[in-house]
C-alpha cells in the first residue's frame, strides 16, 4: 500500500487517485486536445508545490489571517434538544470571509497561478460562492478575473453578482444549454482552448479533468481536519457521523476526506432531491443517474437513454449540476460513503428552522445536509453526534426565500 | 485495458481516398447530423459529394459541446431539438451508403453517447453502417486503449487531434496510436475561430509529417477557398466545418438555397485547391 504524507491531511493510507488521476474507473483526463497541455502543466505544478514548505506555509497563513480560520464547530443545543435524539454540531464554514467553503480551494488554486506566471483568472460559478471567492482572492493578489455564470442563475443570484463587481470581476452571462452551472463550466473551458498561454482555469467543484479533483479536495480538506481536531476537544473523540451536501462535492470531500480511515465514523453526503426523485425533476446523480463523462472527468451523471445531459432541478442553484466529483463516485461505488437525497422542500423547512432556533440562516446548498440530520438525529440515542457541514451562510438566498413566501424585497 | 495497437494497416475508404491521386489533396468537409433533421443531412452528403468531398465529418450532436464555438453549438442544439441520437446518426449512414460507396464518413462527437451506447456495440453499428473512422473529441489517447480497440477490431479508424500545443513527445505518441489520418487543430481555440496563420500552419504540418506515417489533415479556422488553397499546399487534407453549419442554420428551411450554397461553397474550394495542386478537377 502506498503511504504519503501530504501537506494537507498528515497521513493517508490510499492507493488512489492513480498517476492519471483515476479514481476505479472514475475521474480521468477527458478533454481536447488543446487543453492536454496546459493540464499537464498544471498537474506537474500541483505535484511540485503540495510538497512544498513555502507553499503550504503561505497556504496556511492565508486561511488564518485572510479567511479566518479555524472556524468554530459549535453545539447547536437547542435545535439537539428539540430534535430530541442526537448531539448535532455545526462546522460553521459559513464564517469564512466571503461566508462559505469556496474560498479555502480559491486561496490554494491563486497561489498555484500566481507560482505558475498565470496572471489572467477565470472560473465558472452556480450560486456565485466560488465566483465571489475567485474574485476575491484577485483582487488580493491583483490578477484579472473573469467569471462565466448561468443567465438563469444570475438572476437568481443577483446579490452574488453584485459583489463579484464590486471586488473587480467581469461576469459574463451564459446563454447556451439550460443557462446554468454546467453551460458556465463548458463555457469557461472554451475561454480556456482559446487562452491557454496565459490563463488558469480556477474550478470551484471536486470534478473537472485530473488533477481538479484531487486539488480541490486537498485544498478543502482543512474542513475535515478542524472537524477532527475540534470533536476531539469538545466532544473526548470522533463525531459518530458526517453529513455535507453534495452537488460537485467539494465541501463533502473536503469534510469527509480526513475521515476515510476512520471506518467507525459514518459518512454521510446529501444530493438535491429537487421536487423528488420519482419526478425526475432533481439533481442526484449518484442517487439516479449513471456513470458517464462529462467536464474532463467519468463520474456519475444525469443523463437520458441517448447520452445526453439533461437538466437538473433545485431549488439551490449551487448544487443544480448534472454531475458530481469522481471521488464521490468511488465512494459509493466502495460503499464508504452514503449518499441520500433532501428535496427542495425539506430543504427550506431545514433553512426556517435553523434561522429561528439557532439563530442561524444557512445557504439552500447547506441546508440540504440539515435536512438529512433532521431525519436521522431523533433516531439516535443522546449520546450520539453528528457534524454538520454548513458549508455557506443564506445571505445570498434571501431573495429566493422571500419569492418562495410571495415577498418582494 | 490493453494497450491500442499500432498504426494498422488499411484498406478500407479513408486510406483509398488518399493513396488515389497523390497530388491531389483531400476537402473535407463537416456538418452536423440531423441539423435540422436527418433527411437534410442525408441530402446534403450527397451534394457534398458532388462538390468534391472525399470524406464527410458528421457531427454527432452533444447537449455540451465544450470544444466547439457558437455555430456548432447552435446546430447541436438545433438537432436535439428533434432528439437526434447517435443511432440514428448510424443508420442515416446506413441509408447514404445505398447509393455511395466511395466517400469515406467519419463520425465526430463527444464521448458521452457513445459510452452510453458502450463501445462494443457502438463500434459494432458504426461499422455495420459503413462508418469509416471515429473522432472522439475529449478522449484523448491516454483514456482510449478500450474504445480503439474495438473500433480496430471493426477496421474502423480512430482519428486523433493534434494542437499547436502538443509538445514532441506527445506528438509522437499520438501519431503512433492514430489511424487513418492525423487532425491538426491548427489554433488555439474552439471551432469557428478565425485569424488562421497559414505560414505558421504550414511549418508545423511539415513538422508532424516528420513525426507521422499517416496522412495530415488540416481544420479549425478554414473558411473560404483562399485557406483552404493555402493549408491545402502543406497538408494532406482540409477540414472546413462552421462556415458550412452557419449555411444550414440560416438556410435551413429552404432547400434549394441551402443546397446551392453548399454546393458552392464547397466547390469553389474543391477548384481552388486543384488549381493550387496543378491538377484537373
Amino acid at each position: 500500500m502506498n503511504t504519503v504524507t501530504t501537506p494537507f491531511d498528515g497521513e493517508i493510507s490510499q492507493e488512489y487517485p492513480d498517476k492519471q488521476g483515476h479514481f476505479g474507473v472514475y475521474g480521468g483526463s477527458f478533454i481536447a486536445e488543446t487543453l492536454m497541455d496546459p493540464v499537464s502543466e498544471l498537474q506537474e505544478a500541483y505535484e511540485r508545490y503540495r510538497l512544498d514548505n513555502e507553499f503550504i506555509a503561505e497556504f496556511e497563513w492565508e486561511l488564518k489571517n485572510f479567511v479566518g480560520r479555524p472556524n468554530p464547530l459549535y453545539h447547536a443545543r437547542r435545535w439537539s434538544e428539540e430534535l430530541g435524539g442526537a448531539q448535532i454540531w455545526l462546522k460553521r464554514e459559513d464564517l469564512n470571509h466571503t461566508g462559505a467553503h469556496k474560498i479555502n480551494n480559491t486561496v490554494g488554486q491563486a497561489l498555484l497561478a500566481r507560482r505558475m506566471g498565470k496572471k489572467r483568472i477565470i472560473a465558472e460559478t452556480g450560486a456565485g460562492q466560488h465566483g465571489v471567492a475567485t474574485a476575491t482572492v484577485c483582487a488580493r493578489w491583483g490578477m484579472e478575473c473573469i467569471v462565466y455564470m448561468g443567465e438563469q442563475d444570475i438572476v437568481r443570484q443577483a446579490p452574488n453578482v453584485y459583489r463579484m463587481k464590486l471586488l473587480g470581476a467581469t461576469v459574463v452571462p451564459v446563454t447556451s444549454g439550460s443557462k446554468t452551472l454546467k453551460d458556465a463550466l463548458n463555457e469557461a473551458m472554451r475561454d480556456w482552448v482559446g487562452n491557454v498561454d496565459d490563463t488558469f482555469y480556477i474550478i470551484g467543484t471536486a470534478a473537472g479533468p485530473h488533477p481538479y479533483p484531487t486539488m480541490v479536495r486537498d485544498f478543502n480538506s482543512v474542513i475535515g481536519k478542524e472537524i477532527k481536531e475540534q470533536s476531539l476537544e469538545h466532544i473526548g473523540h470522533l463525531p459518530d457521523a458526517i453529513i455535507a451536501c453534495v452537488g460537485g462535492g467539494s465541501n463533502a470531500i473536503g469534510a469527509f476526506y480526513p475521515f476515510l480511515d476512520d471506518k467507525q465514523v459514518k459518512l454521510i453526503g446529501v444530493e438535491a432531491g429537487g421536487d423528488g426523485l420519482e419526478t425526475g425533476r432533481h439533481a442526484a446523480p449518484l442517487s439516479a443517474g449513471k456513470p458517464g463523462v462529462l467536464h474532463g472527468n467519468r463520474t456519475y451523471l444525469m443523463e437520458d437513454e441517448a447520452g445526453q445531459i439533461i437538466e437538473t432541478h433545485s431549488v439551490s442553484a449551487g448544487l443544480d449540476y448534472p454531475g458530481v466529483g469522481p471521488e464521490h463516485a468511488w465512494l459509493k461505488d466502495i460503499g464508504r460513503v452514503q449518499y441520500e437525497v433532501a428535496t427542495d422542500s425539506e430543504a427550506l423547512a431545514a433553512t426556517h428552522k435553523l434561522c429561528r432556533i439557532e439563530g442561524i440562516i444557512p445557504a439552500l446548498e447547506s441546508a440540504h445536509a440539515i435536512a438529512h440530520a433532521v431525519k436521522i438525529a431523533p433516531t439516535l440515542g443522546k449520546d450520539k453526534n453528528i457534524v454538520v457541514n454548513l458549508s455557506g451562510r443564506g445571505d445570498k438566498d434571501i431573495n429566493t426565500l422571500a419569492d418562495i413566501e410571495g415577498i418582494t424585497l | 485495458m490493453t494497450q491500442a495497437s499500432a498504426v494498422v494497416e488499411r484498406t478500407g475508404r479513408i486510406a483509398a481516398r488518399f493513396s488515389a491521386n497523390a497530388n491531389r489533396k483531400l476537402l473535407v468537409p463537416y456538418i452536423t447530423a440531423g441539423d435540422p433533421d436527418l433527411d437534410t443531412t442525408l441530402a446534403l452528403m450527397h451534394t457534398l459529394v458532388k462538390a468534391g468531398a472525399d470524406i464527410i465529418e458528421l457531427g454527432v450532436p452533444f447537449s455540451d459541446p465544450m470544444a466547439d464555438g457558437p455555430v456548432i453549438q447552435a446546430a447541436c442544439e438545433r438537432a436535439l431539438e428533434n432528439n437526434v441520437t447517435l443511432t440514428q446518426v448510424m443508420d442515416m449512414v446506413k441509408q447514404f451508403r445505398d447509393s455511395d460507396q466511395d466517400t469515406a464518413v467519419v463520425l465526430m462527437g463527444y464521448l458521452n453517447p457513445v459510452e452510453r451506447l458502450g463501445y462494443k456495440r457502438f463500434a459494432q453499428l458504426a461499422s455495420e453502417s459503413g462508418v469509416d473512422g471515429v473522432l472522439t473529441v475529449d478522449m484523448p489517447p491516454e483514456e482510449a486503449a478500450e474504445l480503439t480497440d474495438e473500433l480496430n477490431a471493426r477496421q474502423l479508424d480512430s482519428i486523433f487531434l493534434l494542437s499547436p500545443t502538443t509538445p514532441d513527445a506527445r506528438l509522437r505518441q499520438v501519431c503512433e496510436k492514430a489511424s487513418g489520418y492525423i487532425y491538426y487543430v491548427s489554433l488555439k481555440g474552439v471551432t469557428g475561430a478565425a485569424n488562421l496563420n497559414t505560414d505558421e500552419v504550414a511549418a508545423k504540418v511539415a513538422h508532424i509529417q516528420s513525426f507521422a506515417s499517416l496522412p495530415v489533415a488540416v481544420g479549425f479556422g478554414i473558411r473560404d477557398a483562399e485557406s483552404a488553397a493555402a493549408v491545402s499546399a502543406t497538408a494532406d487534407a482540409v477540414v472546413v466545418g462552421s462556415v458550412l453549419v452557419s449555411l444550414v442554420g440560416e438556410h435551413g428551411a429552404d432547400p434549394d438555397i441551402l443546397h446551392q450554397k453548399m454546393f458552392d461553397t464547397v466547390n469553389t474550394m474543391r477548384l481552388a485547391m486543384d488549381a493550387q495542386a496543378g491538377v484537373a478537377a
